[in-house]
């Protein structure tokens, strides 16, 4: 919405009102709806701090980070750090929370060049991450490639602003990547909610520039997934997850973990060729099927004579 | 805590309102009777900035104690649930600062409490936010400059019940359109809580030269004034559905 006001460059010293922290600003990593994340410095460590206009949106994500260092022991989304209010030297008071700095490409970065059963195995390490979340009783909401980083060739999530608790309204969302922008279901956080924005960054894979509802939004969709350079595979699993067949990340995830498994194996397939040539085969065998039985039956003929 | 039910005034136009009593007086009217006013101001796709009839737009939410935005046709539906949403949280927000007040004794904000306390507070408001009652009558400006943007508007709007729906709260929704010749506001929608599938919504358009913005929301206001009587009553179930 309104471009955030306050000016932070890159040096400022950001000190915290409650905590009395100081964080050095080195640069700025990104910038969302309800203000900017920049990269900072303290003692020595690197640490990723968001500072925003909107205090409750702000506090709110403080208050999912914090739950998500508990989850079950899984560590889902950055570590929480620090959260407190900047008052700058004119006198504005500007919440800010500090948390881990997780180092890493963007998806579209990362897939460059490489095969397309990364993207598959890419979806497979978001699922297992869902799946935790979800047992928790989250959804991840906002799920989208800008909120995602590879680091280690592990899928990691940076941003938990849209994270909802199951049963309730999604509270962020992205049109691309919302089901009900596609017209495949509500805005109801439930686990297949994220399970269809799994689909769509799967798409997004091969088409970057995304693309955008038509009169039609179902039947755009369709379209586009049948024109989508992916393995027919993938596009299965994604048509099925559309049509409601998964209920859970695990489900998915072992949809796609079939199909990654098959590949590794050498071809099993029976192209055109080969199956012209079985036929050709065949024919050939009941024609000397036939000459034979008519032999036989003469000389059997010949025989009761 | 119980925020109970919020009453909303969507307006929906693009242009500077030219006949009757000043919008701005009446929008401060309507949220002294509990009612907020959004205002969202639609550019067309190709029409640069913020062109000078839309500057009313602020001024006529800032009376109401509600949100405005200006935004081109494509991005209305991400706005009109956000605007809603936003102002629903502001409302809540309202109300949670003055029980604040109440028990701190002292002038004091939610921004203003230390982090710890901020954050228990902001889920109370969080949690109201999601299962409070919200009532939203939307106002579409239909004069002849709108037209083309209405099957947007009706986008939106479908849009705009898919978001509040899936809340745990009830939604009440209803839509009219102004100018109207004979009663300034013309009802095109009677309250529902599905604005999607609602076919010929804006049918049967006038398009006179004026635009009577201020008397359209008073309008807006009695009707929604008249809802409560009908309710009080208890002759009309709100909740009944209502067939197109």
């Amino acid at each position: 919405m309104k471009k955030p006001v306050f000016n932070v460059t890159d040096g400022t010293l950001v000190r915290g009102k409650w905590n009395h922290h100081a964080y050095h600003i080195v640069n700025k990593l990104g910038e969302g709806a309800c203000g900017a994340v920049y990269l900072c410095r303290k003692n020595g460590v690197s640490y990723a701090l968001k500072i925003g206009t909107e205090s409750s949106r702000l506090m709110l994500e403080v208050n999912m980070l914090k739950k998500f260092s508990k989850v079950q022991g899984v560590k889902l989304g950055p570590s929480f750090v620090d959260v407190d209010d900047w008052v700058t030297s004119t006198g504005s008071t500007y919440p800010f929370y500090v948390m881990e700095y997780i180092k890493g490409d963007s998806l579209a970065a990362f897939l460059r060049g490489k095969k397309k059963e990364w993207v598959g195995i890419c979806a497979m390490q978001l699922l297992s991450d869902l799946e935790h979340l979800h047992q928790a009783g989250f959804v991840f909401g906002d799920l989208k490639t800008d909120n995602l980083l590879i680091a280690d060739s592990k899928v990691q999530w940076i941003d938990v602003g849209g994270v909802t608790a199951i049963g309730r309204a999604i509270k962020e969302y992205t049109e691309f990547y919302d089901r009900g922008y596609w017209g495949y279901g509500s805005r109801k956080a439930e686990p297949g909610y994220d399970l269809f924005a799994v689909t769509m960054i799967m798409l997004e894979t091969v088409y970057p520039k995304r693309f955008k509802a038509q009169k039609d939004p179902k039947k755009t969709l369709q379209e586009k997934l049948k024109q989508a350079p992916l393995p027919s595979e993938y596009k299965k699993v994604i048509n099925d997850c559309w049509q409601g067949k998964y209920y859970t990340a695990k489900g998915m995830k072992e949809a796609l973990g079939q199909i990654l498994m098959k590949r590794a194996h050498p071809a099993q397939t029976v192209t055109r060729k080969s199956l012209h040539h079985e036929a050709a085969e065949w024919g050939e065998m009941l024609g000397v099927t036939f000459i034979a039985l008519v032999f036989y039956g003469i000389s059997a003929w010949n025989l009761w004579l | 805590m119980n925020a109970g039910r919020l009453k909303q005034i969507l307006l929906i136009t693009d242009g500077c309102s030219n006949y009757g009593e000043d919008p701005v007086a009446v929008a401060a009217l309507a949220r002294n009777q509990g009612v907020t006013v959004n205002v969202i101001g639609v550019l067309d796709d190709h029409q640069p900035g913020e062109p000078q009839g839309l500057k009313e737009v602020e001024s006529i939410a800032e009376a109401g104690g509600g949100v405005s935005q200006i935004v081109y046709q494509k991005n209305l539906s991400e706005t009109v649930q956000m605007v809603t949403k936003q102002a629903m949280t502001q409302t809540i927000q309202g109300v949670v600062n003055k029980e604040l007040q109440h028990i701190l004794g002292e002038r004091k904000t939610i921004e203003e409490l230390p982090p710890e306390q901020r954050g228990e507070v902001v889920e109370i408001v969080d949690d109201l936010g999601e299962t409070c009652q919200l009532e939203v009558l939307v106002l579409v400006d239909s004069s002849a400059s709108m037209h083309h943007k209405l099957p947007t508007v009706k986008e939106a709007l479908a849009d705009l019940s898919l978001s509040l729906n899936a809340r745990s709260g009830s939604n009440q929704f209803s839509v009219y359109s102004f100018p109207d010749p004979k009663h300034t506001i013309k009802q095109r929608v009677d309250w529902t809580s599905e604005l999607s599938a609602i076919h010929n919504l804006f049918s049967r358009l006038s398009s006179g030269g004026y635009t009577p913005t201020g008397p359209a929301l008073k309008e807006a206001l009695y009707a929604f004034t008249n809802k409560s009587i009908r309710r009080d009553e208890g002759r009309v179930d709100p909740y009944e559905e209502t067939g197109f």
